[in-house]
C-alpha cells in the first residue's frame, strides 16, 4: 500500500516537530513526521535545556535572540508551563585571550540587541556567591538567557501538532528517499512507502545518513557529548555557568536538579550515546573546582547525546543543490534547541513559498562549497 | 484508594493511567512526561509497577513493552567520591 503526503519530516525532535507545528499554524496539515525511535529520543531529549544569546557569530546571535523572544511566548502558545527560567548565563574567562575575546563578543552582541555585560570576577561572584574565582579573569552575563525543560517543549509541540491533524509516527525508520533526476518521489519506511515531493531532514546526529539517501551531501558529523543530573535541591544557583576553556556548563532546573555536561576533547566522531567513567570523574573534578560546595552533592544519573557538528558550528538550513524541495534543518552543533523557534518558523515559511521572516541564505550548505564561512567560537560541552 | 507508584516524584497510579490515556504509551515517553524513574532511586520501584500498568491499560504483553535505558550510577554518588583517585577512568 502506498500513501501520499505533502511534506514528510524526518525526526520527531524539537526541530522536526517545531517545523510541523509552524506548518500547521500556517494552515498546512498534509504532513507526516517520522522517527525511527520514540518522540524526543535524540538530542532534543538529551540536552541541558540552555537558552543562550551570547554567541560570537552574527548569524547565531540573531537566531538566538529572536528565538529567546519566541520562547518567552511559548508557554501561552502551547498552554503549559515549560519551566523557562531566565536566570541568565554567566560565561567565565580563565585567561587574558579569553577576556579580550569576551570584550569583543559583548560589543557585537550589544550591537545586535543582546544586552550582555562584561564583568569582573568579583561581579561574577555577586551573581553566584559560591563560585571559586581564584582563576577567573573576567566574565560576561546576560540576564534574559536561561534554561527550559526540553521534554515539555517537545511534548507540547507533539500534542499541538496532533490536534492540528498532523500524523506523527514514532518507531518508523526511514529506509530510503527515492529521487528521479532532481525531484523527490517517495520516502520508503519500514512500514511502507509515502509518496511526496518534499522532505525535511531534521534527523540531528543522523542527518548525514538521511541526506545520503537522497543523494545529497552535507558535511555534518555526529559527536557524543555527555551530561548528568543531581538530586533536586532548593534553588541555590541562579544562572547557567559555562566555561569554553574547561568545556563545562551547569545550571539548576526549575525542578531543583543541577544539570551539567562537559565535552571530552578526545571524543571521536560516531554515533555513540553511552556514558563513560571519563566523564563522571572529570566532570566531578571540574565542578568541585568551580563550586567547592558540590563535593557532598550526589550525582543521580548520567547519559549522552549527539552534537550534529558542522565545520563552522552553525546550522545548515534551506535547500541543497542536488535535490529540489529537500529542506535541511540540522547541523546545530550542540545548540539546536535554543535556536529552534525561529528556524522552525522560517523552514515552514520556505516550504510554503512564503517570504521568510528572517534571512537565512548564509546558512545554506553552499557556504562550504564556496568556502565562505567563519567558525562560531562559543561552543561549549 | 490512592496508590503511590513513584516515591521520588510523588506519582500515583491515576497519574500514570492519565498519562497513558494522553498518548504517553511507552516507558521512555512516560518517563519524560512525568519524570517517573528519574529521581534518586533511578526507577527501581516505579518502572516495574508502571510496566504492569502499561500492560493492563494497553493490552500489551510484557514482552512487547520496550525497556527504558538504564543510566549510571546505580545509586546516588557524591561528586567528591567520583572525583577521587578511587575512580579509574581508563576504561
Amino acid at each position: 500500500m502506498s500513501e501520499e503526503a505533502g511534506v514528510v519530516i524526518i525526526g520527531a525532535g524539537v526541530n522536526g516537530l517545531g517545523t510541523a507545528y509552524h506548518l500547521g499554524k500556517m494552515g498546512y496539515d498534509d504532513v507526516v513526521v517520522l522517527d525511527k525511535s520514540y518522540i524526543c529520543s535524540g538530542a532534543s531529549g538529551r540536552n541541558g535545556g540552555g537558552i543562550r544569546q551570547q554567541w560570537t557569530s552574527e548569524e547565531n546571535i540573531k537566531l538566538a535572540l529572536e528565538s529567546r523572544k519566541m520562547f518567552e511566548k511559548l508557554n501561552e502558545e502551547l498552554e503549559q508551563d515549560l519551566e523557562f527560567y531566565q536566570g541568565g548565563y554567566l560565561v567565565l574567562a580563565f585567561d587574558e585571550d579569553e577576556s579580550k575575546d569576551f570584550k569583543k563578543n559583548v560589543k557585537l552582541q550589544n550591537s545586535l540587541g543582546v544586552e550582555s555585560q562584561y564583568l569582573t570576577p568579583e561581579e561574577a561572584k555577586e551573581i553566584v556567591p559560591e563560585l571559586n574565582i581564584s582563576d577567573v579573569v573576567a566574565a560576561t552575563f546576560n540576564q534574559t538567557d536561561g534554561t527550559i525543560y526540553p521534554f515539555k517543549v517537545v511534548n507540547g509541540y507533539a500534542n499541538r501538532v496532533r490536534e492540528m491533524g498532523i500524523d506523527i509516527r514514532d518507531h518508523t525508520e526511514v529506509l530510503d528517499i527515492v529521487t528521479e533526476g532532481d525531484e523527490i518521489k517517495k520516502v520508503k519506511t519500514e512500514a511502507g512507502d509515502i509518496k511526496t515531493d518534499t522532505v525535511v531532514n531534521a534527523a540531528g546526529g543522523w542527518s548525514s545518513q538521511i541526506a545520503e539517501m537522497a543523494g545529497a551531501e552535507i558535511p555534518n558529523k555526529p559527536v557524543r557529548h555527555e551530561i548528568m543530573v543531581t538530586e533536586p535541591y532548593k534553588r541555590f544557583l541562579e544562572p547557567m555557568v559555562i566555561s569554553f576553556k574547561h568545556g563545562i556548563y551547569f545550571s539548576q532546573s526549575e525542578h531543583g536538579n543541577v544539570v551539567g555536561g562537559m565535552g571530552n576533547p578526545d571524543e571521536e566522531v560516531g554515533v555513540n550515546q553511552t556514558g563513560s567513567l571519563w566523564f563522571m570523574k572529570n566532570f566531578s573534578k571540574t565542578l568541585i573546582d568551580f563550586i567547592p560546595r558540590f563535593s557532598g552533592v550526589n550525582m543521580i544519573r548520567q547519559w549522552a547525546g549527539l552534537y550534529d557538528t558542522t565545520p563552522d558550528a552553525q546550522p545548515i538550513l534551506g535547500t541543497v543543490p542536488e535535490v529540489e524541495r529537500f529542506y535541511q534543518i540540522n547541523g546545530f552543533s550542540g545548540h539546536g534547541f535554543m535556536v529552534s523557534p525561529v528556524v522552525d518558523k522560517v523552514t515552514a515559511e520556505l516550504i510554503l513559498g512564503k517570504e521568510p521572516s528572517m534571512d537565512i541564505d548564509r546558512l545554506s550548505v553552499d557556504r562550504f562549497e564556496a568556502d565562505d564561512f567563519e567558525a562560531e567560537g562559543a561552543v561549549v560541552g | 484508594m490512592t496508590v503511590v507508584i513513584c516515591r521520588c516524584e510523588d506519582l500515583t497510579e491515576d497519574d500514570i493511567v492519565e498519562a497513558i490515556e494522553k498518548g504517553y504509551d511507552e516507558l521512555e515517553t512516560l518517563k519524560r512526561h512525568l519524570r517517573m524513574g528519574m529521581g534518586p532511586c533511578q526507577g527501581k520501584s516505579c518502572i516495574p509497577l508502571a510496566e504492569r500498568i502499561l500492560c493492563r491499560e494497553t493490552g500489551k504483553s510484557p514482552d512487547d513493552i520496550r525497556e527504558p535505558t538504564s543510566r549510571p550510577p546505580n545509586k546516588p554518588v557524591p561528586f567528591a567520591l567520583l572525583a577521587s583517585e578511587e575512580v579509574d577512568d581508563h576504561e
